[in-house]
């Protein structure tokens, strides 16, 4: 077995070590920080240290090595936090996630960056400790590029220098661990320790091994290979084996410490329980037994968390998944099939196969259900990257902003996930390069000096609303209205605010009075607009002039399955997405209205909507062309209203989606295709752009400022 | 749909058949009194025409999507395209499925008639014209005793901006 199998695995959880310690470093508070965070935040970057040791990711584990001496002086106490500190560390972490994703490429990563990451860490250690740490860090410092071997040697060594006094015989139990990669963790175990005394089989293989690094270490590098419930370390005496320490007992220590609130108390605390697990192991036992309440919450607290949940999660690549999808989809599809097939039995006398198909039915729809929540993800995947941003944007734009999260755990496809957070990230810039104020304007106007940004997530129907809300100035109606002018864009003094606050989506519009760096180039709400209506979802804004913006985006839980309401024009069937159906009804000739000669507007409770003759738009030619015989569907995009005239309502139902594009190419007016029950396709119209479509087909100038006019018919 | 059954089993044999590296297997296929031919390895499957939702505002020749096995496939008339008079679907109308890099196209063809191996002193270079047919969608003529080939770059033929079956520009 080659360890570079391993690579991935490390890559992985090293990743979301890193994440954990990024969450936690936002999350410390700088005056007072919680022991058990400090811990949290020390252990990932032990353990990442010693995975990058294992697999010989030399700078990956010299720069850790730093900020885990830094860290383990931090949460002795010895080192003061100050929120500059803390501006360090976040920095030397994101230098961590550089060097990974090097390494995940296969490259060497960047020496100088890696160079001056390490001489601003050494320098704070001098600056911050004095002397003695500084002389120590260039000391522990190995040359660049020794082997591997000789490598791990230094993480033993360097572990070796702060429990050196510690030095215990530790009984290492492998569990159902195969020949081949034993022989690979007992060579690991030689680096760690000197080995004793091996034997056992494949069940239960027993190591015993003399070693200063203590049985969490060793657990931490060995969970890059095999699972927690696979390792069992046990302190041995000399001259008796006492399973005292078992793995799952594998932090005395931390009990204790939590119990202390006193800083300095506790890292002596610290050194003590170690100096008792080694010593009298037999002795820590009791202390655990005797605080069975303190123990879920060591064990639930930091990176060790993680290596439990493995139990309850399985890693699945997301094509396999896919496939998954797509064969159920498959499956729906021939279910309706059967049914429609079925429909034209005699129900009397087939009474046993009908009643088969209806829980055929059933079940296949809790299967594509089940199915699909296998895709869905929390929302907090997307909000978790923001407080950094927030934290570092606020810093360079010197404003004090607050940000809230709603409805992080509000689940959602992962490829609307992914192609959210672009968006997303740019509201959040523009809130709080535009929106929110420089905290003496905010207390000029009678606002704290702090301002607050929201970011929320919730289930309304059939999707997800998600909000970005800031506390700022809000839009400017008449520097908008001014802009739009002298961008060309048509406008008019009695527009409504809606219509006003729509014209930041037109491209190249900014009303940032200076570009910087983070906003304001007017490359933005165009493009925000377009990738949301990309992902079959639209963008509202609210706003209020000098108490905020709140800027919604409105998105479908997931792209695979519609549900839609089928209709009929002529001989031809199409869905509607239902989302888009407001209500449907038979127009009378009274209502309808002309404008301009040939534009047929349909007047709906004091509301006059547009007509889109679909089989007009759509050439269809055996339909119905009187209105009156029609029936209209009231359907809305784009937040506008329109009346649709079709000839029949076929009825409701699920479907698939399926992309026209993987084999064809976009088609005007159309989103999407699908199949139907009886196997043949059918079409998902695209309610905004089927209005576009009917305007260029009817040869009417675009008269809607809003709608970009650079737009060409792609046929 | 006999001649689909038939047709799908040349095609197998012809796949099994293991022949000389240098000449290569053409799918033979008649629009109208022509007789045309595509390179077998492009061809992943024969059937019948049936069930082609329209598409509106497309070509006259692109006849629409249909449902091939769970993938929407787009249905291209060769006849429409060349200008062909009458053009009739009907239980001999085939369409043949070709892989296009990663795209899947049916095209509608008169018939298919047989699989043939052509050594390439049996392939001519096409003609410099073309009125209705670039001669780049061309990979040659082939000829065999009294009968003429053309051979058809599908790949080309149906990447073409004006087949209008791809996006040209990104979105």
């Amino acid at each position: 077995m080659d360890i570079t199998d391993f690579y991935d695995t490390f890559f992985e959880e090293a990743e979301e070590l890193l994440g954990d310690m990024e969450r936690l470093l936002l999350e410390l508070d700088v005056d007072e920080p919680d022991a058990e965070e400090l811990n949290a935040i020390f252990r990932a970057a032990h353990s990442i240290k010693g995975g990058a040791g294992t697999f010989g990711f030399l700078v990956l584990q010299e720069t850790t090595h730093i900020l885990e001496n830094l860290l383990d002086h931090t949460r002795r106490g010895e080192l003061t936090l100050r929120r500059d500190i803390v501006d360090t560390f976040l920095e030397a972490k994101d230098m961590l996630h550089d060097q990974l994703n090097a390494y995940r490429n296969g490259e060497e990563p960047d020496q100088e960056a890696f160079e001056r990451i390490c001489n601003t860490l050494k320098q704070m250690a001098l600056d911050e400790l004095g002397g003695s740490e500084g002389e120590k860090a260039p000391k522990a410092k190995p040359a660049p590029t020794p082997e591997p071997v000789e490598e791990a040697e230094t993480t033993a060594s360097t572990d070796d220098e702060s429990t050196e006094e510690q030095e215990a015989t530790l009984c290492v139990a492998l569990l159902n661990v195969a020949e081949k990669d034993r022989g690979l963790l007992v060579e690991e175990l030689e680096q760690l320790g000197s080995v004793i005394e091996q034997h056992g089989d494949d069940k239960r293989y027993e190591v015993t091994l003399k070693t200063g690094v203590s049985g969490e270490d060793i657990e931490a590098v060995m969970c890059f290979i095999i699972d927690d419930e696979q390792l069992e370390i046990t302190t041995v005496n000399a001259s008796s084996q006492e399973p005292a320490a078992s793995s799952t007992d594998k932090k005395p220590d931390e009990p204790k410490q939590a119990a202390e609130p006193d800083e300095a108390e506790a890292a002596e605390s610290v050194s003590a329980a170690k100096a008792e697990t080694s010593a009298t192991p037999a002795a820590s036992a009791p202390t655990k037994a005797a605080q069975p309440a303190a123990k879920p919450q060591a064990k639930s607290s930091g990176g060790k968390a993680k290596g439990g949940s493995g139990e309850s999660s399985l890693r699945v690549p997301v094509d396999k998944v896919d496939q998954i999808i797509n064969l159920v989809g498959e499956l729906i599809i021939t279910q309706s099939m059967l049914d429609q097939t079925a429909s034209e039995i005699d129900g009397i006398t087939h009474t046993a196969l009908h009643n088969g198909l209806n829980l055929l039915q059933r079940n296949a729809r809790d299967l594509q259900e089940a199915v699909m929540s296998i895709r869905m993800m929390p929302m907090d995947y997307v909000f978790s990257r923001f407080p950094r941003l927030v934290r570092d944007l606020a810093d360079k734009l010197k404003k004090d902003v607050e940000l809230v999260t709603e409805g992080k755990s509000t689940e959602l496809d992962k490829s609307l996930i992914e192609r959210i957070i672009d968006p997303l990230t740019h509201l959040v810039r523009n809130s709080l390069d535009h929106g929110i104020e420089s905290p003496d304007v905010r207390e000029a106007k009678g606002k704290p000096r702090g301002g607050k940004l929201t970011l929320s997530a919730q289930h309304q129907g059939g999707n997800i609303l998600i909000e970005v809300i800031d506390d700022g100035a809000g839009l400017n109606r008449a520097k908008l209205l001014a802009k739009a002018e002298s961008n060309g864009l048509a406008v008019s003094d009695n527009m409504s605010d809606d219509e006003v606050w729509q014209l930041i989506f037109a491209p190249g519009f900014s009303t940032a009075e200076q570009v910087s760096d983070v906003s304001g180039r007017g490359v933005g709400m165009d493009v925000v607009k377009r990738n949301i209506q990309a992902m079959g979802g639209h963008v509202e804004i609210l706003s209020r002039e000098g108490q905020g913006t709140t800027t919604r985006i409105v998105l479908p839980l997931t792209l695979a399955i519609l549900d839609g309401m089928s209709i009929k024009v002529g001989q031809e069937v199409f869905i509607l997405p239902l989302g888009t159906v407001l209500e449907s009804l038979q127009p009378s000739r009274d209502d309808l209205y002309t404008m301009a000669g040939s534009d047929q507007l349909l007047k709906v409770r004091d509301e006059y909507l547009p007509v889109i003759a679909l089989h007009q738009v759509l050439d269809i030619e055996d339909a119905r062309t009187e209105l009156t015989e029609c029936i209209v569907v009231i359907v809305q995009g784009e937040g506008r209203r329109y009346a649709l005239m079709v000839d029949d309502l076929i009825g409701q139902q699920q479907v698939v989606v399926k992309n026209l594009e993987t084999n064809y190419r976009k088609v005007p007016g159309i989103s999407a295709a699908t199949i139907l029950g009886d196997g043949s396709v059918a079409l998902i119209l695209d309610i905004a752009d089927l209005h576009r479509l009917s305007r260029r087909k009817t040869g009417q100038p675009t008269h809607n400022s809003t709608k970009p006019t650079q737009e060409v018919l792609t046929s | 749909m006999t001649a689909v059954s038939q047709a799908n089993a040349q095609l197998q044999q012809a796949n099994a058949a293991n022949l000389d590296a240098h000449s290569s297997e053409f799918l033979v296929f008649s629009l109208g009194e022509e007789e045309y031919a595509v390179d077998i390895l492009k061809v992943q499957e024969i059937r019948g025409y049936e069930n082609v939702t329209r598409i509106a505002n497309a070509p006259d020749f692109i006849k629409g999507v249909t449902n091939l096995r769970g993938v929407i496939v787009p249905i291209v008339d060769l006849r429409i395209k060349f200008h062909l008079d009458n053009i009739e679907y009907g239980g001999q109308t085939v369409v043949i499925v070709v892989n296009v890099g990663e795209r899947v196209v049916g095209i509608v063809v008169d018939g298919v008639s047989d699989v043939m191996t052509l050594s390439p002193d049996q392939i001519k270079p096409a003609p410099e014209f073309g009125v209705t047919m670039s001669s780049d969608y061309l990979s040659g003529l082939g000829s065999l005793e009294d009968r003429m080939l053309v051979l058809v770059d599908i790949d080309k033929l149906l990447t073409s901006e004006e087949m209008a079956l791809v996006d040209k520009t990104t979105h």
